[in-house]
């Protein structure tokens, strides 16, 4: 039955890719539902079947490589940690496959598109599900590869095959240090096998910890758009709208904090890389926030807060709050793909149009969107009741727990995403309409998805309801059979300092709401192109520069390397060196050809004189 | 068997040492200084069978028979290439009307 969960989807990928052709209408977006909806339903079974205290489930195929004495079964573990995340691919991908039937339904490619969407969940059920690193590192490339080819989609439009290539370059540049990282760690303890791999890891000393950790982490910045790497996700934005929800909530970033999460006995035994993971996912947090205040592109908004609350999980993690971390990848999983349907929902009654300053007013036109869409808003603003909140203020309370400056910041960065997040609220449903679009209302086969993760979104808080509410933290304690540094996560606050904590954060992030209001609702101050602001906001608007820093740094130098390359390198040594090879022979050639006289006795001749010369030869044994 | 071996082992080696290399010798000579066809033919023979010669010595006196049953095979062969040699003599003559090897000069790139 294990086997079943990522082998539904991969069959789904196969049947509807051979058979995309004569699949017609909305056939191609069933067969794919169903197959993530029956994987998911095999998740609760199994996710009800598994008894966290016996251990992980490992389901053996069969020995894939065995050399000498290395032995990489192609195997499948389920603990408490895949299961958690399994539920939140397959359920959360279950709704945005369904989502899609309606968003796609006009386009011609749409069987490849579910195609390509069914082999996505695959792979990152594969990265959940893997019994030992290289199985991980399958379903890793996997998301690579799908996200290249489904944020590529539309391949007919240039600028979009290039965020396709970006996606891929940057995930690759993360990818080389969990390559080596895994190298290393199979140098030391000859497994990749989880189980074993952890039960060596205190048998190595701090300084190659911190080395492999260091790696590992690499590879978890690249695949989930943390600073310096995470300029490809809002690139991601060239992807239809269901890509860009699976990217972001169910899959594909998510596979960092799961990788850090999974591995982190090997991390709890690496302080200074705990410090790392904390200050960059810090940093990103900070930054990724700031941008996201100047974009006007409704899905580069969302991209932006996705890359941020990456940043918040990173925090956890490097504060050593694993099921925290975890819990607010699940909350954020219901409310990003919420919001990320919703704007999708948006576009699509809008024809395309993706512009926040040519919308407005849209909440009488499209009122179930709006509804789901605010819930959703809400939710990542971490206001109570709803979900953000108890996994936002979880991090918060750990930072707090840590410093209190680190807590003035990210309480900082977490306001700012609700003022990024109502400006965009604002902006598109509120005030009047700025666009001469007729909008209306998606079908009801894309509306049921939103309402169903705008129910999460509002109750998803509960999974891991903290002390102070009476709840026991039920995820946190689920998890501590999987992740053996959950166990080791406690807060030394009180529980007068958590109420503090919380009231100071409801009261601010309800006050950058009214200011928001006041901004953006009643007479919608819309942001000029970014050359005309001054100088921080078009440092934001602009993306902090980063990606044109990375052109002087990298591509740059790169392209002068290659045009010297090919001028010097080329034009001066290699096509001389050919040249003068041929030229060689060609003369020789002209040479050699007089020998040839065609009077047969000089053939025999020179036959029998050859014949004496080698009979000498050997004679004498030259 | 045996008696032909002891026939011949009755000559000492050297013997057909010799008669084989004058035979070779003007064999080769005839190959190199003759201009007709035929005649060059003819000495190409002479060269195989002095060859021969000197195998069957052998292998007689290494009481060897493997030598004798070599030759066969060499005559066998011999005379298929002889039968190519011939045909290639009367195209050559068919063409050039000449049997003078000198004609054949156009055997060139």
């Amino acid at each position: 039955m294990i086997m079943l969960v990522p082998l539904l989807p991969l069959l789904g990928a196969i049947i509807i890719a051979t058979f995309r052709r004569s699949l017609k209408g909305n056939s191609a977006g069933m067969l794919g539902t169903l197959t993530i909806g029956s994987a998911f339903a095999l998740s609760v079974m199994l996710f009800l079947g598994h008894d966290p205290a016996t251990g992980p489930q490992i389901a053996h195929l069969f020995d894939w490589i065995h050399i000498g004495g290395m032995n990489i079964p192609f195997a499948f573990q389920v603990d408490a940690l895949s299961l958690t995340m399994m539920l939140i691919v397959t359920g959360v991908g279950t709704l945005i496959h369904l989502y899609s039937i309606g968003y796609m339904h006009d386009d011609a490619r749409v069987s490849t598109f579910f195609a390509l969407l069914n082999l996505f969940t695959f792979a990152m059920l594969v990265l959940v599900m893997g019994a030992n690193y290289v199985m991980t590192f399958i379903g890793w490339e996997g998301v690579g590869l799908c996200s290249y080819l489904l944020i590529g989609f539309w391949y007919t439009t240039p600028a979009y095959n290039y965020a396709a290539r970006k996606a891929f370059v940057m995930n690759r540049i993360g990818d080389q240090g969990f390559v080596l990282g895994l190298a290393w760690l199979f140098s030391l303890t000859g497994t990749l096998n989880f189980n074993e791999v952890f039960d060596k890891a205190s048998s190595l000393d701090t300084a190659t910890l911190t080395g492999i950790t260091l790696l590992l982490f690499v590879g978890a910045i690249g695949k989930s758009a943390q600073l310096p790497l995470f300029t490809w996700l809002p690139d991601a934005m060239a992807g239809p709208t269901p890509v860009s929800a699976l990217i972001h909530a169910a899959t594909m970033v998510t596979a960092g904090i799961y990788l850090i999460v999974r591995s982190s006995v090997l991390f709890e035994l690496a302080p200074f890389t705990q410090d790392v993971i904390l200050y960059t996912g810090l940093i990103t947090a900070l930054v990724a926030a700031t941008i996201g205040v100047f974009q006007n592109d409704i899905k580069k908004v969302l991209a932006y807060s996705t890359v941020s609350q990456l940043g918040y999980m990173f925090v956890a993690l490097g504060l050593g709050a694993y099921s925290a971390g975890l819990f607010h990848v699940t909350t954020h999983a219901f409310f990003k793909a919420l919001l990320f349907l919703g704007a999708g929902s948006v576009i699509h009654a809008l024809g395309g149009e993706q512009d926040i300053r040519k919308m407005g007013g849209l909440k009488g036109s499209i009122k179930v969107t709006y509804v789901t869409f605010l819930l959703g808003t809400l939710a990542i603003s971490g206001l109570f009741p709803f979900s953000g909140f108890f996994s936002k203020d979880a991090i918060l309370a750990h930072a707090f727990d840590r410093s209190p400056v680190l807590y003035a910041l990210l309480l900082g960065g977490a306001l700012i995403t609700t003022f990024y997040m109502f400006r965009l609220l604002f902006l598109t449903f509120f005030g009047s309409y700025r666009g001469d679009k007729h909008p209306h209302e998606s079908p009801a086969v894309m509306t049921v998805p939103l309402m169903v993760l705008a129910v999460l979104s509002v109750v998803g808080g509960l999974l891991n309801l903290p002390h102070v509410f009476g709840g026991h933290e039920p995820m946190k304690h689920y998890l501590e059979s999987a992740a053996e540094g959950v166990s080791s996560e406690y807060l030394h606050l009180s529980a007068t300092t958590e109420w503090t904590l919380m009231g100071l954060s409801t009261v601010l992030v309800l006050l950058v709401i009214f200011i928001a209001y006041g901004r953006f609702a009643k007479k919608a101050t819309l942001d000029p192109e970014a050359d005309q602001l001054s100088f921080f906001p078009r440092l934001f608007a602009r993306k902090w520069y980063i990606d044109e820093l990375y052109e002087m740094l990298f591509e740059k130098p790169y392209g002068w390397f290659s045009s010297k390359f090919s001028s010097i390198g080329e034009d001066r040594v290699m096509v001389p060196l050919m040249n003068g090879a041929g030229r060689v022979t060609q003369k020789a050639g002209q040479v050699l050809r007089l020998v040839q006289t065609g009077n047969m006795s000089f053939y025999l001749f020179a036959m029998v004189a050859g014949i004496i010369v080698f009979l000498i030869m050997t004679l004498y044994g030259v | 068997m045996e008696t032909f071996n002891s026939v011949i082992r009755q000559v000492p080696l050297e013997h057909y040492l010799i008669l084989s290399f004058f035979l070779f010798s003007i064999g080769l000579a005839g190959v190199l200084f003759r201009r007709n066809t035929i005649i060059i033919l003819m000495c190409l023979e002479l060269m195989f069978n002095s060859v021969n010669l000197l195998l069957t010595a052998f292998s007689a006196h290494h009481n060897d028979p493997g030598g004798q049953v070599f030759v066969f095979f060499i005559m066998l062969v011999a005379a298929a290439e002889v039968t190519v040699g011939l045909a290639i003599l009367v195209m050559m003559k068919r063409n050039v009307d000449s049997v003078d090897i000198n004609q054949l000069n156009r055997l060139k790139w």
